[in-house]
C-alpha cells in the first residue's frame, strides 16, 4: 500500500500499541531491577498482565509470580492458578497473614470490618511477603506442592496490573510509581514521568510499583483476551444461573453481577452494549464503598 | 472492532481557569460517568454546604476535595463517536508543574484553558511554552468562564489576539480558539444560544478535529537497546529486545549499533507464539537474533546503516528544570537518553528564560520552573538526534529523581570525534582475516582483551603486568605485554614526546591490532586522564577493554573496573579473579 510516497507495512491497531507499550515497560522493569515479581490475582487483569510478560521474554517468565492467600479466595481461583503455574513453568510464591487467619481477626469471622479485614488479609501480608518478613512458599514443580521459600531478599520492583479506568485514585498512577519503607503512596509528590523515562533510582528501602495496564480499559482487557485466546477462570462466565463475576476478589465481599454471558464473545458484547457503561466495574467489591474514600485509604497504605 | 482509535489529550492552563470544569462538564454532557456518580457528588455537596461544580467530578483524591484544586495528573476516560479519549486533567498550580509536564508529556494534542474574566496568565504562558517543547503539536484554546463577561465577543477577541501573539513567538499555531462555559455547558458538547457570534466548533467538535499521530516508519532505523536476554532450558537464541522508535526493521537487513559501531545482520524477528515473522515497524517491541554475534549492551541503539545518528559526549540542549535543587555546574548527575544511561555534567548555561514572559538572561544556575539552554558534558559518547524524536529527547536525574527534560539542539564536537571518524573509517574499509573472532576464541580458548593498567607514574605498573602475563602464559593463555614506553622509539619515533594524544592513539591502534589477532593483551601507561581513557575505549571498543586504575586518582568509577592499592600483594590475583568474572578464559 503506499501513501505519501511511503509503503505502509504496518497498521498496529489499539491492541497492538496498548501491547507494546506494556512490554517496553515490563522490560524496562526487568532490566532495572535486580528483585523483582509480578503479583498475581489470578484475576483477568494480572493474568493479561502475566501473558505480556510471556511476550516480553518469549514465553519464559524471568521472575516470580507472587499471590496473597486470603484463604477466602473462591476456590477455583487457586486450582486455575496452580493449574497454570505447572503448565507454564511459573515461578509461583504465595504469602498470607497466617497469624490473623488463625486468630480468627476476620471480617467473615465477625471481628473485624471489612477494611480491615483487608487491611490485615491483603496490605499487611503483601508488604511482609514483599519485604521477606514473612515466610512466602514456592511452588515445587516435581511434586506439585508449595514449600517455604529460601529466598527472603526483599522485592525492590513490584509488577502491578491496576488500570487508571477502575477508580479514582487509580488514575492518577505512574507507570513507576514509589512506596517507602511503610509501603506508603505520597499522592501529592509523585515523580515526573515524561518520554518514557521511569523512575528507576531510589534510596535503599523505597520499593517500586510498576503499571503496565495503566491506560487499558476493561474493554482492552477482554478484547485482548479473546484476540490471545488467554485462559481464564470460569467465574468471569454464567455458568447457567444468570449471574457472573466481574471483578474477583474474596467470597464474603464480591458479589456477582446478574449477566448471562457464558463466554469471552457474550462478555464484549455485553460491555459493548453499555449495559455496565454506567455501573463501576468494583461495585461488586464491598470494601471500596466504607467510609467515602475506602479503596483510597487502602491503596496509601500499600493496597494494590 | 479493535481498532477504535484511543488518544491522549491534555488539559492545560492557569490555576483555578477552570479546566476540571470543563473535563468535568464534558464527561457529565457526554454522559461518560458512572451512573449516580453525578447525584452523589451534587448531594455531598449539599450536605457540606459547598456549591456543586463540575471539578468535584475528577477530585479522585481526598487532599484535592479538600484543597479544592487538582494536585496531579488524572486520567479519565471518555468516548466520542469518532474516537475514545484518555483526558489527562493537569494541574494549573507552578507547584506541580511537574505533574503537569508528566501529564502533557503523554499527550498527542492539548487543550488550553484561558479565564475569559482573569485573562492570559503567567501559567496559560508557561503551559503553552511547554507543551511546543514537549513536542505537542495540536492546540485547541477555551476561553473558559464566558457567562462571567455576558458572553461579550470583545473580550474573546482581546485574548485571542493576545494570546495568539503570545503563540507567534514560540512558533506554535492554536487550531482554534472557542468561548466556552464550563459552568453552564456552553460550546461544550455543542454550541450556544448565548454565544450567537461565535459560528466555530464546540469543545467535542474540535477535539474529534484532532488527528492521530503517525508512528515514524518512513525514518531511519533507531531502536534503543533495553536488554539482550539469553534464556536457558532449552532456548539458546540470544535475542535483543527493544521497540523501534522510528523506522522498519526486516530480516537480512544490515544493523549497526551506536555509539558501538559494531555491525551485523537481522537473522530473525521473534515473537511469542508466532514465526516466520518478516518485518516490523515504529511502535513495536519487538526482539531480534542477529547473524553475527556480536557483544551489545542496553543503551546501544539498533540503527541502519543509511542515516546514522550523531555520536558525541557533548552537544547543546534546552532544558525545563523541575528539580528541587537547582541544576548547576560542578555537580555530578545522571543523564538518560533512549535506553542508555551516562554521568553528566552541565558545561554551560548559554541563557536561561523564564517561559511566562520569554525574557532570558544570565545566570550560572537553573532553578525549579526555568527553562534554559545549556552545553551538556557526559561521562561518554550516546547516539542521538537533533530532528526531534525519541532520540533528540531526554531527562536529567538528581541524586535519585528526574528533575529535568531536555531536547538536543545542536551537536558539538567532543574531544574524541576526530578518531571516532577515523575509527568509522577504518571499520568501513577494514578487510577481515578469513579465520573468525569465533574461531580465534575456540581455539585459543579465551577471548581477547586489552587490559590497561594505569595509575600515578611513581607506581610500578609494569611488573604487575609482567607478572600477570607469567601466570597467564602459565595457565596456555595467548598473552603479551605492551609497554607504551616500547613503542617511543619505535612505532613513535617521527613523532615529539610533547605529543601525548598521538601517542596513546598509536598504542590503541596497535592494541586494537593485537586483539584482532585475538590475544589478551595487557598494556601499561601512567597518569591517564578520562579523556584519554575514553580515546582508547573509541579505537578498540569499549567492551574489548579493561581498565585498571593502582593507587589514586580522580578518575570515576564508571570508567575503572578494577581498583587496587599500590603495595598490596595480590593485586595479579584480584585481575584474575576479575578476568574469570568477566569469562575472559574458557575452562575454568
Amino acid at each position: 500500500m503506499f501513501k505519501n510516497g511511503y509503503i505502509i507495512l504496518a497498521i498496529m491497531d489499539r491492541l497492538d500499541k496498548l501491547e507494546s507499550q506494556s512490554v517496553y515497560i515490563i522490560r524496562e522493569a526487568y532490566s532495572q531491577f535486580k528483585n523483582l515479581a509480578m503479583l498475581w490475582s489470578i484475576g483477568k487483569d494480572s493474568t493479561v498482565l502475566l501473558w505480556l510478560s510471556r511476550k516480553a521474554f518469549l514465553r519464559h517468565v524471568p521472575f516470580p509470580l507472587v499471590h496473597i492467600d486470603t484463604h477466602y479466595k473462591i476456590p477455583e481461583m487457586i486450582r486455575y492458578r496452580d493449574e497454570l503455574a505447572l503448565k507454564w513453568g511459573l515461578n509461583m510464591v504465595y504469602g498470607e497473614n497466617k497469624g490473623a487467619i488463625d486468630a480468627k481477626q476476620t471480617f467473615p469471622d465477625g471481628k473485624v470490618d471489612r477494611i480491615a479485614c483487608c487491611k490485615l488479609l491483603k496490605t499487611k501480608a503483601l508488604r511482609n511477603t514483599l519485604s521477606g518478613e514473612w515466610p512466602r512458599y514456592r511452588l515445587n514443580h516435581s511434586s506439585g506442592k508449595y514449600e517455604v521459600d529460601n529466598n527472603i531478599e526483599p522485592y525492590t520492583g513490584v509488577i502491578v496490573g491496576v488500570r487508571a479506568d477502575e477508580e479514582g485514585s487509580r488514575s492518577k498512577e505512574r507507570y513507576f510509581s514509589p512506596r517507602d519503607k511503610n509501603n506508603d503512596w505520597d499522592v501529592g509528590d509523585q515523580p515526573p514521568e515524561l518520554w518514557n523515562q521511569f523512575k528507576t533510582d531510589f534510596p535503599p528501602g523505597v520499593h517500586i510499583r510498576v503499571h503496565p495496564l495503566l491506560d487499558w480499559t476493561e474493554l482492552d482487557i477482554w478484547k485482548y483476551i479473546e484476540r490471545e485466546k488467554i485462559p481464564t477462570v470460569s467465574l468471569y462466565y454464567d455458568q447457567g444461573d444468570g449471574k457472573r463475576y466481574r471483578s474477583l476478589g474474596c467470597y464474603p465481599c464480591t458479589k456477582p453481577v446478574e449477566s448471562t454471558a457464558k463466554n469471552v464473545k457474550d462478555i464484549i458484547k455485553e460491555l459493548e452494549s453499555g449495559k455496565f457503561a454506567n455501573i463501576a466495574e468494583r461495585s461488586g467489591r464491598d470494601q471500596d464503598k466504607e467510609d467515602g474514600g475506602g479503596l483510597e485509604t487502602l491503596r496509601r497504605g500499600g493496597y494494590m | 472492532m479493535n481498532n477504535i482509535e484511543l488518544m491522549n489529550i491534555v488539559i492545560v492552563g492557569h490555576v483555578d481557569h477552570g479546566k476540571s470544569t470543563v473535563v468535568g462538564r464534558l464527561l457529565a454532557d457526554t454522559h461518560s460517568l458512572p451512573e449516580g456518580k453525578l447525584e452523589a457528588v451534587k448531594a455531598r455537596c449539599e450536605r457540606e454546604s459547598k456549591v456543586f461544580e463540575y471539578a468535584f467530578l475528577l477530585d479522585a483524591l481526598k487532599d484535592e476535595q479538600s484543597q479544592g484544586i487538582t494536585i496531579d495528573s488524572a486520567r479519565c476516560f471518555f468516548k466520542s463517536k469518532k474516537r475514545d479519549y484518555i483526558i489527562i486533567d493537569a494541574p494549573g498550580h507552578i507547584e506541580f508543574l511537574k505533574n503537569m509536564i508528566s501529564g502533557a508529556a503523554r499527550a498527542e494534542a492539548a487543550l488550553l484553558v484561558i479565564d475569559a474574566k482573569e485573562g492570559v496568565k503567567e501559567n496559560s504562558r508557561r503551559h503553552g511554552y511547554l507543551l511546543s517543547m514537549l513536542g505537542v503539536k495540536q492546540v485547541v484554546v477555551a476561553v473558559n468562564k464566558m457567562d462571567l463577561v455576558g458572553y461579550d465577543k470583545a473580550v474573546f477577541e482581546r485574548i485571542k489576539e493576545e494570546y495568539s501573539k503570545f503563540l507567534g513567538e514560540i512558533k506554535v499555531t492554536a487550531r482554534e480558539f472557542i468561548p466556552v462555559s464550563g459552568l453552564l455547558g456552553d460550546n461544550i458538547v455543542s454550541g450556544s444560544v448565548n454565544i450567537p457570534w461565535f459560528k466555530g466548533n464546540s469543545i467535542l467538535a474540535a477535539l474529534d478535529n484532532f488527528e492521530k499521530e503517525k508512528e515514524v516508519s518512513d525514518q531511519a532505523l533507531r531502536m534503543p537497546v533495553q536488554d539482550v536476554y539469553k534464556f536457558t532450558k532449552g532456548d539458546d537464541r540470544r535475542l535483543v529486545a527493544g521497540r523501534i522508535e522510528a523506522g522498519t526493521v526486516n530480516v537480512g537487513d544490515d544493523v549497526v549499533f551506536m555509539p558501538s559501531n559494531k555491525k551485523s545482520r537481522i537473522k530473525s524477528i521473534e515473537e511469542f507464539n508466532k514465526s516466520g515473522i518478516t518485518k516490523a515497524v515504529a511502535g513495536q517491541s519487538i526482539a531480534v537474533t542477529l547473524e553475527e554475534q556480536i557483544y551489545i549492551n542496553r543503551g546501544d541503539v539498533m540503527c541502519s546503516s543509511k542515516g546514522l545518528p550523531y555520536i558525541s559526549s557533548l552537544f547543546k540542549a534546552k532544558i525545563f528544570w523541575m528539580g528541587k535543587s537547582p541544576l548547576e555546574k560542578d555537580k555530578e548527575y545522571k543523564l538518560k537518553i533512549g535506553t542508555a544511561k551516562t554521568m553528566m555534567h552541565l558545561s554551560e548555561i548559554v541563557n536561561v528564560l523564564n517561559a511566562s514572559n520569554l525574557i532570558t538572561e544570565q545566570k550560572n544556575a537553573v532553578e525549579r520552573h526555568e527553562v534554559a539552554e545549556c552545553v551538556l558534558r557526559l561521562s561518554g559518547p550516546v547516539a542521538f538526534d537533533i530532528s526531534g524524536g525519541a532520540m533528540g529527547r531526554f531527562v536529567i536525574v538528581d541524586d535519585y529523581d528526574i528533575a529535568g527534560g531536555g531536547i538536543i539542539s545542536e551537536y558539538l564536537e567532543d574531544k574524541q570525534a576526530f578518531v571516532r571518524e577515523q575509527v568509522y573509517l577504518r571499520e568501513e574499509k577494514w578487510y577481515s582475516s578469513g579465520i573468525s573472532l569465533k574461531e580465534r576464541m575456540t581455539n585459543y580458548g579465551q577471548v581477547p582483551k586489552l587490559i590497561l593498567i594505569t595509575g600515578p607514574s611513581v607506581i610500578d605498573k609494569k611488573d604487575i603486568a609482567r607478572k600477570l602475563e607469567r601466570k597467564l602464559f602459565e595457565q596456555g593463555r595467548k598473552v603479551y605485554s605492551l609497554i607504551i614506553g616500547n613503542l617511543l622509539r619505535g612505532l613513535d619515533a617521527d613523532i615529539d614526546k610533547a605529543e601525548r594524544e598521538e601517542h596513546i592513539r598509536r598504542l590503541g591502534e596497535v592494541g586494537h591490532l593485537m586483539i584482532d589477532a585475538g590475544l589478551i593483551v595487557i598494556a601499561t601507561a601512567s597518569d591517564l586522564t578520562s579523556d584519554e581513557l575514553l580515546l582508547l575505549q573509541t579505537i578498540t571498543s569499549k567492551d574489548m577493554m579493561i581498565i585498571v586504575n593502582v593507587g589514586k586518582n580522580q578518575l570515576s568509577d564508571e570508567l575503572i573496573d578494577l581498583r587496587l592499592e599500590h603495595d598490596s600483594k595480590d593485586n595479579v590475583d584480584k585481575i584474575l579473579e576479575l578476568l574469570k568474572i568477566k569469562n575472559v578464559m574458557f575452562g575454568v
